[in-house]
């Protein structure tokens, strides 16, 4: 597993930077012009999140440039911030501590360096199969049967979407794929742009159209102009892309239509254990966005998808309508 | 060189912790202050002098307990990279010398702060499970008595029983939370009992706060 950053890498991320430096002035400008207290709330919560992204934006560069290595050890990193923000908000039990210690020392690093090693057999069973049945083993083993099933699903889910699914993302480096060998890191790329676009997007429709709720008793700011704005854009620019992925023109499409409501429903997913909880953000690590959990939960969701949709058309025998 | 390492450590710490600060009602100071704080871990002190601001935590000196810390490498940790206080705990002596014992102690206390140190203490006297804060220690307030002059500030730890709870010695890390509140209000005529009330509560308070 290695790649190549290639111009089509360099024309992408020099877009992307772009985007970033247009966001900037006119969320410079906004700030000048906007006077009432309101509008000046969302302007600063509009200034922190593009500054957060200046931020993301160059430590995801900086791990491109380091190589797989590089990009594997940056979502682990990811994985146990998002684990740490999950962990504290899903209240546990003292009896719970030594799981925990194996979920983020033992499970978390083990998962990221089975992809690393390219055993894709054991990677997508470690935490599904063998997680699942460890996390109720230790617990019995602490004695305490308070909540007990209830203590095990939470840990389990953690582990599933904070570490599990978020490792698909990297994993993209790891495909096989003919004729794209060298080039996966486009693929990483293309994921993360399609569902963080699909995010931007519908934040941005939602402010400028928004009227009708989508999902009123999960996400009151969610409604269906944002997410079919949010959607609808984030399948354009995805299309649009399909010269950098294996992809044809239509799968590039098709497989942006997954990745955006993928990351949809993890949005939504992740906002309903958060209003159950009573909280609005998971964390408060990115300026603006809340916590690292927040920023992924789409990822968390939308990246498995892809990843086996990617694997099943193009590492086995697949339809050939898709390239 | 124990600048340094408690620097490192203290970065550790807070990279394990990740504790968010609040200052309710409070801010950051250099004057002499003494620290108290409720107990559920053996981070406690080492997370509370971390997320001071750098000149104030060089004059600032946390109190530990003698039969914990003052062996091997945590010796080396408490006393040569923290400058921490380490004294007998009331309870782990015989009777007919809990006095003497208690005298000791505050003179150490005393000496240890001088004119221009702070210090970090945990009147409860010994951790608890983190669900309640366990009645204080009159030590606290005959520390008061011999130094009125000095501000005594009320710090609630969160969370950090879910990291190192009593009876583990490997981490969980989970996000923390350190509030500071408002320098205890006093009278010169507060009893013991009162004091140890009010200071009680103070910690108390910002649990919620």
């Amino acid at each position: 597993m290695s790649f190549k950053l290639d111009h089509q890498m360099f024309l992408v991320v020099n877009v992307v930077i772009g985007g970033l430096v247009l966001a900037s002035m006119v969320g410079f400008i906004l700030s000048r012009r906007v006077k009432s207290e309101d509008g000046r709330g969302a302007i600063d919560n509009l200034n922190a999140r593009i500054r957060a992204w200046w931020i993301m934006i160059g430590i995801f560069s900086i791990s491109f440039v380091i190589g797989p290595a590089g990009s594997m050890l940056l979502f682990a990193f990811v994985s146990l911030l998002a684990l740490r923000e999950y962990v504290s908000l899903i209240s546990s039990a003292r009896a719970d501590h030594r799981t925990l210690f194996w979920s983020f020392f033992v499970f978390t690093p083990l998962q990221y360096w089975l992809w690393y090693t390219g055993w894709y057999g054991l990677a997508v069973i470690l935490i599904p199969v063998y997680g699942f049945l460890f996390v109720p083993i230790r617990l019995v083993l602490s004695g305490e049967t308070t909540g007990f099933l209830d203590r095990a699903a939470r840990i389990q889910w953690g582990l599933m979407v904070c570490v599990y699914c978020i490792s698909y993302a990297p994993a993209l480096l790891t495909l096989n794929i003919p004729g794209y060998q060298k080039q996966n890191a486009k693929l990483l790329l293309f994921l993360v742009i399609v569902v963080q676009l699909s995010d931007v997007f519908q934040y941005i429709w939602g402010k400028l159209l928004g009227k009708r709720k989508i999902a009123p008793t999960i996400s009151p700011n969610k409604t269906w102009e944002g997410f079919v704005g949010g959607v609808a854009t984030a399948v354009a620019l995805g299309t649009a892309l399909w010269w950098m992925t294996p992809f044809s023109p239509l799968g590039a499409l098709a497989m942006s239509v997954a990745i955006a409501l993928m990351g949809f429903a993890g949005g939504l997913t992740m906002s309903a254990i958060k209003r159950d909880r009573g909280v609005k953000d998971f964390g408060a690590t990115i300026e603006g966005h809340g916590g690292i959990l927040d920023r992924m939960d789409s990822v968390c969701f939308s990246a498995p998808l892809f990843f086996h949709l990617t694997r099943w058309i193009f590492v086995s025998p697949h339809p050939s309508w898709f390239h | 060189m124990s600048a340094v390492a408690a620097s490192i450590i203290a970065a550790c710490a807070r990279a394990l912790a990740g504790p968010s600060v609040r200052w309710v009602n409070c801010r950051p100071s250099s004057r002499q202050r003494v620290y108290f704080a409720n107990h559920t871990s053996h981070l406690d002190f080492v997370v509370l002098w971390s997320v001071l601001p750098r000149r104030v935590r060089e004059k600032t000196r946390p109190v530990a307990a003698k039969d914990y810390w003052s062996s091997g490498l945590r010796k080396r940790i408490a006393v040569n990279a923290f400058h921490a206080v380490l004294v007998e705990r009331g309870n782990k002596t015989a009777e007919p010398d809990r006095l003497a014992v208690a005298r000791n102690t505050l003179d150490m206390l005393l000496d240890a702060m001088g004119q221009e140190h702070s210090l970090i203490v945990f009147p409860e006297g010994t951790r608890g499970n983190g669900l309640q804060v366990g009645p204080f220690k009159s030590g606290i307030y005959y520390l008061w008595s011999k130094r009125p002059d000095v501000q005594f500030v009320p710090v609630y730890l969160s969370n950090l029983n879910r990291i190192l709870p009593k009876g583990e010695f490997l981490p969980v890390p989970v996000i923390s939370r350190v509030t500071f509140g408002a320098p205890l209000r006093l009278d010169a005529n507060e009893t013991k009992d009162s004091f140890l009330t009010k200071a009680h509560d103070a910690v108390c308070a910002l649990r919620d706060a």
